[in-house]
């Protein structure tokens, strides 16, 4: 038995247990060069540690109920819907989002046409509203597949689609970043703006949903 | 900001070429023919961000193709289609 594991020490904690290691140090070389350049780039004032803050504190609120929040206003505002679908970047503003410099695509769920989105290239989504991507969204098989085979893939997602509806797959490959408006499920006559927001869900932004839930 | 080259709903093809830099256009697109669905902005070129600046400043369009043409054997619908962004400099007009 050691020492600090015996009863009745005259002080009341344990040494052993006390030690809060430090936070790991970065060991991989691409951890180093990331640190060291975000240094320097700090150093030499191409922008300053408060501006890092302040996007690190705008990515830490991106979430995927903010398209929700749009989502619910296109529906119950025909003209924001025309605005949103017509110029996303400046008619997310409205509600205070924010995507520059790149571009915000929306694009319209309807009964004949269905939209889903991809990053074939790398996994380009507009985390800046929507929060991190989802795992399966940056995976090989969904990048790679979805392209060539949407519907398959949305049959595995489980969406069904009805019989003429054409696929749009849209490969995020530049400038823009897309979101999906899906289609306002009935039995939600009469719901308010913050109910109707509540059953948007972040697949159905994507397009990986295509009927949402009213619930009973 | 210069006028766009294309319009809405021209056809074009997608420059089949591979320069060896990042160029963001995915191989399964290059040589393909499609339509411009959207006219967007001005951005930076991939293939010159890579010594800082981007320039010139291009315009961005979205091509429409249908997908049967798109991947042999494609076993989706007639009337699907992909969407992509394509830079004016990839681009040339189809007759």
């Amino acid at each position: 038995m050691s020492e600090h594991e015996h009863h009745g020490h005259d002080h009341g904690h344990d040494h052993g247990r006390t030690f809060q290691p430090d936070h790991a140090e970065p060991v991989t070389d691409a951890a180093r060069i990331g640190l060291a350049l975000r240094e320097l780039l700090i150093e030499s004032g191409r922008y300053s540690a408060d501006e890092e803050q302040a996007v690190i504190a705008k990515m830490q609120g991106a979430r995927p109920e903010n398209g929700a929040a749009l989502v619910a206003r296109a529906w119950l505002d025909p003209a924001f819907r025309a605005r949103l679908l017509a110029d996303g970047a400046t008619t997310i503003r409205e509600l205070g989002f924010d995507l520059s410099p790149t571009e915000f695509t929306v694009v319209e769920n309807t009964g004949r046409v269905h939209n889903v989105i991809v990053c074939t290239l790398c996994s380009c989504y507009p985390r800046a509203l929507l929060g991190m991507s989802p795992a399966w969204y940056k995976s090989k098989n969904y990048r790679s597949r979805v392209v060539r085979e949407p519907r398959q893939v949305l049959a595995e997602f489980g969406v069904e689609l009805e019989p003429g509806v054409e696929v749009r797959v849209h490969d995020s490959t530049a400038e823009l970043r897309y979101m999906v408006l899906p289609q306002r499920p009935p039995g939600t006559d009469g719901w308010s703006e913050e109910r109707l927001a509540g059953i948007v869900t972040r697949d159905s932004l994507i397009g990986a949903q295509r009927r949402l839930d009213a619930g009973s | 900001m210069s006028d766009a080259l294309f319009s809405v709903g021209q056809r074009v093809r997608i420059a089949d070429r591979t320069p060896p830099v990042h160029h963001r256009v995915p191989a399964y697109a290059k040589g393909q023919v499609g339509v411009i669905e959207r006219v967007c902005g001005m951005h930076g070129r991939p293939e010159t961000y890579i010594r800082g600046d981007g320039e010139p400043r291009t315009r961005l369009y979205r091509v429409r193709i249908p997908q049967p043409g798109l991947w042999a054997g494609y076993s989706g619908e007639a009337e699907d289609k992909l969407d992509l962004e394509v830079f004016e400099h990839w681009l040339e007009p189809v007759e």
